[in-house]
């Protein structure tokens, strides 16, 4: 042992060393001493930026929910009021807002269906490489551009695109030609239709279901499904009792994302899909064209709202541990 | 002398919770002293008191008689081995063991120097370029310990430093680390659960519990003189005897405690001792653990293996030395 | 879940599963097809034929150009400004207790919880109030408030798994506050910000909802695809603007990926 390396000075220096000096030593000492200063430093900017201007624009647009619009001269005028909600619950409104609901709730229900066995069998059967190329295979699709998404469906979806060309091949363009002439679901084309909104939406949100599906299912020990399947319980069985309802705080929790992004969405449905507002659109035209900000904002309060109950009751099913 | 470390009427509390309660102590210059107690008891805070990671909420706290309260961790001349060893795990061994001289501004190859120097103390001469996490537990602890060591400190803190050790290597380190502070001459204060390792490797121990120091000794006196019932419980497996026993045996209305190798067991019945009956045995390998009734009292004897062991229900009788009876502080 | 058996799936999984992943896929995939057809007025499928001439013609559009830089910039300073928000907010949540710190979470994720035309709009109406002009810079003011929540989510998770000794064990070895942000947390969380950055960056220059609101006659990049989209003018252009788009954000995404297993073992390395 070279003791020597180590022992002597120890006698001769301080046990309090002196500050560093300049003004970095002195406010690293200060900010040392009142942890409360250096707390709020570090808080400061990014409460400012989204406390204030973030949450001040949501309460400034809450507020000019209760403002209304003169209809002559089309000025707003700002003096509280209800005027602006008893447009919104007008029967054309109510329709802008069951159709949208229900498209989200359907929405929400197929992407359940299809993400399911792609995340089941993530967690359950991928394993090293594959688990990585089954995790890149959905983050590159939610990273990829939102539009260029649309785009291509524009593009699949179009009378003359690949859809179209596959049926043909299969012989079974009668097929796709009965759905279109169906009410409500149909239309001139796939692009122009209820259905393709519906499968853009589908398509687009699908990987915010998947990753919560996925979270939930890798923590279910792998021998529970074993043992129900020891047990005597067919597959379909297990899956009702075992799988779905351990999985189901994944499912509500990709619901939460697919649920509230289609209720806010104004670009799918103007892109592909019916003449026929959606809650977005709504909101869009009315601030945009018709000028008439109350009212857009008043319509903005609907997801909100919905969205509120939503959380609330996803809370309760305990869907938070899943995110 | 100056003490190394000194506190006067020292308290941390946490709101409601007195972590540490108007602690008195003086910890003199090279001494390898032990803060021992149960969790919670204080001994850590008081070790993060002095290191300068809490501030007193009241008293004083002199470090070689300078005042230390309000001086951060970074100007005190105090290091500290942490129970998880807080390696850095983006730098090699070589720079986590250089790390203090370079926030000092001491140049490369003079510090890099240093530090294997300090790697040779602790024997791990030729690890400075690994990683953190390519090292064993063991070794994990020298690094941090010729981390903390490298800097001179005045002061060497170690954070129930043998805790994450298998026992094989616990023992080797105690060993090692006694021989270290011996050779440095630094005063070492550690923190620790295990009043066989206080009592092993300190000069003196301090017994915490409930933020206050129940005792202050060297291992003999912790040992066969307990100042309290807690004392006499916490530190090895005394026989804690109640005013009532001790009166009778040895004249004054005190607690008293008895350590269990000093209680010698007759099968005769007849004559003199305290009459009880064989609860159950432990075997502890050199010697058995007996746990006795004494007519409602408690008690604990070891009997050496090889001498005759009564069997559990047997009636026995119990004899010791009055002067082996310890009369604690602690009043009735 | 964890299995000790190795078994492989159910063949209806495995076909659920594939026809999933191709449906997430082929949609991006044809993208790529669209980019070299000679077909001008339509979508039709197959192309009538393939070339590389749009190639050229999106290269020589000063409009694609200029709207592409709009983008980087934006992207550029939205992603700083969420840099410095983004972990300050994480290293104040994940390194000291204080009331209200649910409530910062919270607040944080709140521009990407609540569907993006509501932040659109609000910000939108504010600027109104306030009679601030559109410019650069209400766009960046809005990006920079979604981009917040990607660098808080990738610091704070690194935070977490980072030891809360080593900050004391850097200020025990004598270095001060300053010091210790240089020489411990900046390498522990670096790689993670940088990939919290990567995704921020992707994000904004993606981002059209709220931008339509908080843009003037500004068009970034995807501005400039939904006007395309809805008003289409050269629709092979927008082919391949589309590809370059869907190439351009897939090399940070992967970047940011395997940043950020690499982190986890720098991170997991201590304990």
């Amino acid at each position: 042992m070279s003791v020597q390396a180590v022992s002597g000075a120890s006698d001769v220096a301080a046990a309090i060393l002196p500050r560093r000096g300049g003004f970095a030593g002195a406010l690293s000492d200060l900010l040392w001493r009142k942890p409360g200063l250096l707390l709020f430093l570090m808080l400061a900017p990014p409460l400012l930026w989204l406390g204030v201007v973030y949450i001040g624009s949501l309460i400034a647009l809450l507020a000019q929910s209760f403002f209304s619009i003169d209809e002559f001269s089309g000025l707003i005028s700002r003096e509280l009021t209800l005027k602006t909600y008893g447009d919104l619950f007008q029967p054309a409104n109510l329709d802008i807002i069951v159709r949208t609901v229900t498209m989200a709730a359907l929405v929400t229900l197929a992407s359940a269906v299809v993400a399911f066995p792609i995340a089941y069998y993530a967690a359950r059967y991928a394993r090293g490489k594959w688990k990585a190329l089954f995790y890149l295979g959905v983050m590159l699709p939610l990273w990829s551009s939102y539009l260029v998404k649309v785009y291509a469906w524009k593009l699949i979806l179009a009378k003359e695109g690949i859809l179209t060309w596959v049926f043909a091949k299969l012989h079974l363009s009668w097929l796709l030609d009965g759905w279109l002439s169906l009410p409500v679901v149909g239309g001139n084309s796939l692009s122009v239709s209820f259905t393709g909104t519906f499968i853009v939406f589908v398509y687009v949100w699908l990987p915010f279901m998947i990753l919560p599906i996925q979270a939930a299912l890798e923590r279910v020990p792998g021998n529970l499904v074993e043992a129900s399947s020891d047990l005597g319980a067919s597959p379909g069985q297990t899956f009702r009792n075992v799988l779905f309802p351990l999985a189901l705080p994944g499912i509500v929790a990709g619901s939460i994302f697919t649920f509230s992004l289609t209720l806010g969405d104004y670009i799918i449905p103007q892109i592909i899909g019916t003449s026929r507002l959606f809650i977005g659109q709504a909101v869009y035209a009315q601030q945009g064209t018709a000028g008439n900000i109350p009212l857009a904002a008043a319509f903005t309060v609907v997801p909100i709202v919905i969205m509120g109950f939503y959380l609330w009751g996803a809370k309760r099913m305990g869907a938070f541990n899943a995110l | 002398m100056t003490p190394a470390v000194a506190f006067q009427k020292t308290s941390r509390h946490f709101g409601a919770v007195r972590a540490v309660d108007a602690v008195d102590l003086e910890i003199k210059p090279g001494e390898f002293f032990a803060m021992l107690g149960p969790s919670g008891s204080g001994k850590t805070t008081c070790l993060r008191l002095i290191a300068g990671f809490e501030q007193p909420t009241a008293g004083s706290i002199s470090i070689f008689g300078e005042r230390a309260e309000g001086v951060p961790p970074y100007r005190r001349n105090v290091n500290t081995v942490f129970q998880d060893y807080a390696l850095f795990p983006h730098l090699n061994v070589l720079d986590n063991v250089a790390y203090g001289l370079m926030v000092k501004g001491v140049s490369r190859d003079e510090r890099h120097r240093a530090a294997e120097d300090a790697l040779k103390l602790v024997q791990l001469p030729g690890y400075g370029g690994r990683k953190p996490g390519q090292l064993s537990g063991g070794q994990r602890q020298r690094v941090a310990l010729a981390r903390a060591l490298v800097n001179k400190p005045k002061v060497l803190l170690l954070d129930e430093p043998l805790g994450a050790l298998d026992l094989k290597l616990r023992e080797s380190m105690q060993e090692e680390l006694k021989q270290l502070q011996k050779a440095l001459g630094i005063t070492f204060v550690f923190v620790t659960h295990d009043q066989g390792e206080a009592l092993s490797m300190a000069d003196r121990v301090a017994v915490f519990n409930d933020g206050r120091i129940m005792q202050v000794g060297a291992p003999e006196d912790i040992y066969q003189r307990p100042a309290s019932r807690f004392v006499a419980d916490f530190v090895g497996s005394s026989n804690v005897l109640p005013p009532d026993f001790v009166q009778r045996y040895a004249g004054e209305r005190r607690w008293g405690s008895l350590r269990p190798e000093q209680i010698r067991i007759r099968r005769d019945t007849s004559g003199d001792g305290v009459a009880a009956r064989v609860v159950s045995r432990h075997y502890l390998g050199a010697a058995t653990k007996l746990s006795l009734d004494a007519d409602g009292l408690r008690l604990h004897a070891t009997v050496p293996s090889g001498a005759a062991i009564p069997e559990d229900g047997a009636h026995v009788m119990l004899t010791f030395n009055r002067d082996q009876l310890h009369l604690m502080e602690e009043q009735a | 879940m964890r299995s000790d058996r190795s078994q492989s799936a159910p063949l209806g999984i495995k076909i659920a599963a594939a026809v999933g992943l191709a449906f997430l896929h082929l949609p991006i995939l044809l993208i790529f097809v669209y980019a070299f057809t000679t077909e001008e007025k339509s979508y039709q499928w197959p192309p009538p034929g393939l070339t590389t001439q749009w190639f050229a013609a999106t290269w020589a559009r000063p409009d694609v150009w200029q709207a592409l830089g709009l983008s980087v910039q934006v992207a550029a300073i939205s992603t700083a400004i969420a840099l410095v928000l983004g972990t300050l907010c994480a290293a104040a949540v994940s390194q000291t207790r204080f009331f209200g710190r649910e409530a910062i979470s919270l607040l944080v994720i709140l521009p990407i919880a609540l569907p993006g035309i509501i932040t659109g709009i609000a910000l939108r109406s504010a600027f109104s109030l306030a009679e601030i002009p559109f410019s650069f810079w209400t766009i960046v003011l809005g990006h920079a408030t979604f981009c917040v929540v990607v660098v808080y989510n990738n610091a704070v998770a690194r935070f977490r798994r980072t030891s809360g000794s080593l900050i004391e064990a850097s200020m025990d070895l004598g270095a001060d506050g300053f010091q210790t942000f240089r020489h411990v947390i900046l390498p522990n969380i670096g790689t993670a910000l940088l990939a919290g950055g990567m995704l921020a960056f992707a994000l904004s220059f993606d981002e059209v909802i709220v931008t339509t609101f908080t843009a003037g006659q500004q068009q970034t990049l995807p501005i400039w695809m939904l006007e395309e989209l809805v008003r289409p003018r050269q629709r092979p252009v927008t082919n391949v603007v589309a590809m370059v788009v869907v190439l351009a954000t897939l090399l940070p995404i992967l970047a940011a990926y395997y940043l950020t297993r690499e982190g986890d073992q720098i991170a997991g390395a201590g304990k």
